[in-house]
C-alpha cells in the first residue's frame, strides 16, 4: 500500500450549498494539513454535486474528489461506505475528517471498520503530535463529565467533529485547486436499504442551532403550559426555545428542541437556562454559549458552575417579572 | 422473529458531576462510592424496541452483555423486562476494550448464537459515548445496518425504520437479518413487573469465555484495541457565576435584566 499522506474532508451539502459543518471541517482540516506540511482534499459525494467544487476550493481544499452518481442521491450506508472506502484505498489519506451529523455518525465508524482502522467520533479538539505525526483526537466522554484524548496506530485515522467546536474557514475565491472525478462503480443491488421518505420537522421562527439567544427549560418547568411562558420570552428576544432531556421525554416540548449530547449542539450569544439542573449531558450541548444565565431555586444546581449570571429563586416568580422588564428594555 | 439485544453495564450516568472522579495515573474512572452500576439507558431503549416487536409479532429475545464485574441484578434486568435468554461474555479478557475489540467479541458470540433476524444495540453507551459498536458488529457480520432509530415496524421479512436525522427523520426499509441501533426518541421504556422479576430470579445466564466463542484472548478487550486512550481528565468549569440579589424574586429578575442590558446582551 502507498504511503498515507494528506488530510481528506468529507464535505456535506444541503440545499445546493456546502453546509455550516463543512466550513468548520475545512477550517480545522486546513490547519492540520498545514501542520503536517501536506495537502488537503475534499470529497463531494452525491448526485449533481460537482457544482460545489469551487466553493470547497475557496474554503481551502487543494484537490476535490467528485463522486457523482444517481445512486448516491440520498445517503444510504451501503452506497456511501462503498464509494468512500474505494476512494480511501486509492488515495490513501493519512486522516479523514467528517462532521458529527446524521450522515457522519453513521458513515465514519462503518468506513473505518471497512478499512480495518478505527474512528473517533464527536471530537472537540484535534492536533498533530509533532513526533509521531499522528492525529490526537479529544472528545467528551461519560456524558461530558470527562474529556479524553485518543489516537490510533492504523491509517487512515478517521474522526468526526462536533458542530460549533471549530472555527469555520473563511472563503477566498482566489484560491486554486484541482477537481478529480471518480467513478462510483455502484450497482443498485449493492444497496440493501431503501429510503422511503424523508420527513423534515417544520420549525416556527428561528432554528435552535442558528439562534443567537436561546431560552431553555428543564424538568422544573413541570408542564407544556410552563414552556409557553419560556416560548414567549424567546420570541421577545428574537430567539429560540430549547429544553433539556426530561421535558422532551415527558412530551412537554418536541424532542427536536433537546439541547445536549444526543440532541442539538448550540453556541448562542446568550443562553437562558430556567429550572434546569445542568447535567453534564445537557452542558455538552450548550457549553459553547458565550453567556449562560441560570435561574434555579437550588443553589447547588450544577448549571451555576457553567453560568455567568445566576438567580436562586423560583422561576415562576422570576420569569414574569424578567419578561416584563425585558419587554420594557427592548421596546424602549 | 429471533432477536438479539446487546446491553452494557455502566457507571450510573445520573451520578452527580461532583461525585465523578478519575484516577489520572491509570486514566480510569473511579467508580463513585455508594452509587451502584446500572444498565446503560441506551441499551434499555434497544431492548424496549425488541420487546415492542415481541409484543406485536411474538418471537424470542436473547440479551447479550460483556464484562468481568457484571452485577447480577443489573445484567438480569433484561430478563425481568421480558427477554427470554441471557448470555454473558464474562472474563477478564473481555474488559478494557475499545469499540472494535468489544464489537468483535459480541459479533463472534452472535455468530455462535446463529439464528437471528434482528440485532439491536443502543445508539451509543452512556459511559464512553463512542457510538460505534453497532456499526462494527454489522460490518463484521456483513449485515445491513440502520443507526439512531426511533421507531421500527416489521412486515414481510423487512424492517421499516424511522431514523432520526438532524432536522427530522427518514424512513428506511431494510431486509432482515439486519442490525439496528436505537435512540432515546423511541419513547418510554417499560418497568419490569413482579412476574418478570420472579422469572428473572429463577433464570440462570449462559456464560461464555473466549474459548467458547472461538477467539484468542489477544484479539479481545485491552489487547485487541485499535484506539489508544492517551489522556483522561475532568473539564474545568470556571465557577465565575455572579449571583443576582434582590429583596424578592421579582426584584432579582429586574436586576438580572438590567445586568444583561449593561452587558449589551439585550
Amino acid at each position: 500500500m502507498a504511503e498515507s499522506k494528506g488530510v481528506m474532508v468529507y464535505a456535506e451539502a444541503s440545499q445546493d450549498k456546502l453546509s455550516a459543518i463543512t466550513r468548520e471541517l475545512m477550517g480545522c482540516a486546513r490547519k492540520l494539513a498545514d501542520d503536517l506540511g501536506e495537502g488537503l482534499s475534499a470529497v463531494l459525494v452525491g448526485s449533481d454535486v460537482a457544482s460545489l467544487a469551487q466553493e470547497a476550493i475557496a474554503l481551502g481544499a487543494d484537490r476535490i474528489y467528485v463522486i457523482d452518481d444517481r445512486l448516491l442521491k440520498d445517503y444510504q450506508t451501503d452506497a456511501y461506505v462503498a464509494v468512500m472506502g474505494k476512494l480511501a484505498q486509492q488515495v490513501t489519506p493519512r486522516i479523514i475528517i467528517l462532521g458529527q451529523t446524521a450522515v457522519g455518525r453513521d458513515l465514519a465508524p462503518r468506513l473505518a471498520f471497512r478499512l480495518e482502522t478505527a474512528a473517533t467520533l464527536d471530537c472537540v479538539e484535534l492536533a498533530i503530535d509533532a513526533d509521531s505525526r499522528r492525529l490526537l483526537a479529544t472528545r467528551p466522554v461519560y456524558g461530558g463529565n470527562a474529556l479524553a484524548t485518543f489516537t490510533t496506530e492504523s491509517q487512515p485515522q478517521i474522526v468526526t467533529i462536533r458542530a460549533k467546536a471549530f472555527s469555520p474557514a473563511e472563503p477566498d475565491t482566489s484560491r486554486q485547486g484541482e477537481v478529480t472525478t471518480i467513478e462510483a462503480g455502484l450497482r443498485p443491488e449493492d444497496i440493501r436499504t431503501k429510503l422511503l421518505e424523508r420527513v423534515t420537522e417544520e420549525v416556527e421562527g428561528i432554528r435552535l442551532e442558528e439562534a443567537s439567544v436561546v431560552v431553555s427549560g428543564g424538568r422544573g418547568i413541570g408542564s407544556a403550559q410552563g414552556f409557553k411562558q419560556l416560548e414567549e420570552l424567546a420570541k421577545l428576544l428574537k430567539g429560540a426555545l430549547g429544553a433539556s432531556r426530561p421535558p422532551c421525554d415527558n412530551g412537554w416540548v418536541s424532542e427536536h428542541l433537546q439541547v445536549g449530547i444526543t440532541g442539538k449542539i448550540i453556541a448562542p450569544d446568550l443562553y437562558i437556562a430556567v429550572a434546569l439542573s445542568g447535567s453534564s449531558q445537557h452542558l455538552s450541548g450548550c457549553s459553547g454559549a458565550k453567556n449562560i444565565v441560570a435561574i434555579n431555586k437550588d443553589p447547588e444546581a450544577n448549571i451555576f458552575r457553567a453560568a455567568s449570571w445566576g438567580i436562586v429563586s423560583d422561576w415562576k416568580r422570576v420569569l414574569p417579572a424578567f419578561s416584563d422588564k425585558v419587554e420594557e428594555l427592548v421596546s424602549g | 422473529m429471533n432477536m438479539i439485544v446487546c446491553l452494557k453495564q455502566v457507571i450510573d450516568p445520573e451520578t452527580p458531576p461532583a461525585s465523578f472522579k478519575i484516577d489520572p495515573q491509570s486514566n480510569k474512572i473511579v467508580p463513585p462510592p455508594g452509587i451502584a452500576p446500572v444498565l446503560d439507558p441506551y441499551s434499555e431503549y434497544a431492548l424496549e424496541a425488541a420487546l415492542r416487536i415481541k409484543d406485536a409479532k411474538g418471537g424470542k429475545i436473547t440479551a447479550l452483555s460483556l464484562g468481568s464485574d457484571l452485577v447480577r441484578e443489573v445484567v438480569k434486568k433484561p430478563l425481568a423486562m421480558g427477554a427470554d435468554e441471557l448470555v454473558l461474555l464474562e472474563d477478564e479478557a473481555f474488559t478494557e476494550g475499545d469499540s472494535w475489540s468489544t464489537a468483535y467479541a459480541l459479533a463472534m458470540a452472535i455468530k455462535k448464537l446463529g439464528d437471528y433476524d434482528l440485532i439491536f444495540c443502543g445508539r451509543q453507551a452512556a459511559d464512553w459515548d463512542a457510538g460505534q459498536v453497532g456499526s462494527a458488529i454489522a460490518e463484521l457480520l456483513g449485515l445491513p445496518s440502520v443507526t439512531v432509530a426511533q421507531k421500527i415496524d416489521i412486515s414481510d421479512g423487512q424492517a421499516r425504520v424511522e431514523r432520526v436525522t438532524d432536522d427530522g427523520y427518514e424512513v428506511i426499509e431494510v431486509p432482515l437479518p439486519a442490525l439496528i441501533t436505537v435512540s432515546n426518541e423511541l419513547g418510554e421504556v417499560r418497568y419490569p413487573n413482579i412476574r418478570g422479576i420472579m422469572a428473572a430470579r429463577k433464570k440462570e445466564p449462559i456464560i461464555w469465555r473466549p474459548a467458547d466463542i472461538g477467539v484468542d484472548a489477544s484479539e479481545l478487550g485491552a489487547a485487541g484495541r485499535r484506539t489508544r486512550l492517551l489522556k483522561l481528565w475532568l473539564p474545568v468549569r470556571e465557577g465565575k457565576c455572579q449571583m443576582i440579589e434582590g429583596d424578592s424574586p421579582e426584584e432579582q429578575a429586574v436586576n438580572l435584566a438590567l445586568k444583561l442590558r449593561e452587558a449589551k446582551l439585550l
